[in-house]
């Protein structure tokens, strides 16, 4: 299985990972606030994901790290 | 296994581009080639005035800021300072490049300096709130604009790629985009090419990335890579416009 490492308080919310995922793993997150005010991304469905890193290629942040 | 981590070579603090801006994704395949050709200790780069005028935050290599439009002139005399040593690479926007650069630009081409250039193509002034860039598109609204770019009055787009071409001086120039993640790939390709050509001292590379500005185009993150695909990629088509030296080992 794999585990995303999402580093929430640098999420602009962009939302690109959420679009890009195969899996629909991702979501950004309905009632949760960071530090920068935007509302940032969940691993939501974290169980179905399959480590492809499109997610974190697509990251204009470089938030997100992928293991498996 | 780690499959994907924050490159070495791009520091480790929040950037302020935009919610959605293809800029980071660009420093992060910039951070990533410098980490791969292991030259990350050798390396300056130049900033240049625009939404990457604070590029210098974001690289761990060494960083000068450039005056506007400048950066390929201060690139050539660091690197003519130490050919061997240095590796230089500018990173400009179109309007820094393609503006008030543009004669840099042209003359390190014309030179074939051995340099790396990244350079950025949203079609819009993004820093100073989305003017009329040399690189909008016919037709295009923008805040000096509003009624789209008029032609008659404002003359049509430059194809930097394809201008530069034309010159015999330099030795690579590839157009590519960071709209999809096929095409990231194929970005990080073409910057370690241009990477790589200075290495062998091969001479003046040049890579567009034809880049999003959701702010200033007034549309979501989603919207704007669409955009890309839909518009700028018919005007600007993507490809290598120059090899030299691919087409000498024919």
């Amino acid at each position: 299985m794999a585990k995303l490492t999402i580093n929430v308080d640098n999420c602009k919310g962009c939302g690109l990972c959420v679009d890009v995922c195969p899996k629909k793993v991702l979501e950004l997150s309905p009632n949760k606030i960071n530090k920068k005010g935007h509302k940032p991304v969940e691993a939501v469905r974290e169980a179905d994901c399959i480590g492809c890193a499109f997610c974190a290629t697509m990251c204009p942040d470089c938030i997100i790290k992928v293991e498996r | 296994m780690v499959v994907f981590d924050k490159p070495k070579s791009l520091a480790d603090i929040s950037m302020h581009y935009c919610p959605g801006c293809t800029h980071g994704i660009v420093h992060r395949l910039v951070a990533e080639v410098i980490d791969e050709l292991g030259i990350e200790g050798r390396t300056i780069g130049i900033a240049p005035v625009g939404c990457s005028v604070m590029a210098y935050n974001y690289f761990n290599c060494d960083m000068i800021e450039a005056a506007h439009g400048r950066a390929p002139a201060v690139a050539t005399g660091v690197k003519r300072a130490n050919p061997d040593e240095h590796i230089v690479f500018t990173y400009q926007g179109d309007g820094d490049l393609a503006s008030i650069g543009m004669a840099e630009t042209v003359h390190s081409a014309a030179r074939n300096e051995n340099i790396t250039i990244i350079f950025i193509n949203n079609a819009i002034y993004g820093m100073t709130g989305g003017q009329m860039a040399p690189t909008s598109l016919p037709g295009q609204v923008t805040q000096t604009s509003p009624y789209g770019r008029d032609v008659n009055a404002c003359g049509f787009p430059v194809r930097v790629c394809e201008m530069l071409a034309t010159l015999d001086g330099p030795e690579y120039l590839e157009r590519v985009t960071v709209n999809s993640v096929k095409a990231i790939k194929n970005a990080k390709k073409a910057i370690k090419k241009a990477f790589q050509n200075q290495i062998d001292k091969k001479g003046f590379s040049l890579v567009e990335v034809l880049s999003t500005c959701p702010t200033n185009w007034g549309m979501t993150p989603k919207d704007a890579l669409k955009w890309v695909d839909e518009k700028m990629i018919p005007y600007y088509p993507l490809g290598v416009y120059k090899d030299r030296s691919a087409k000498e080992d024919k």
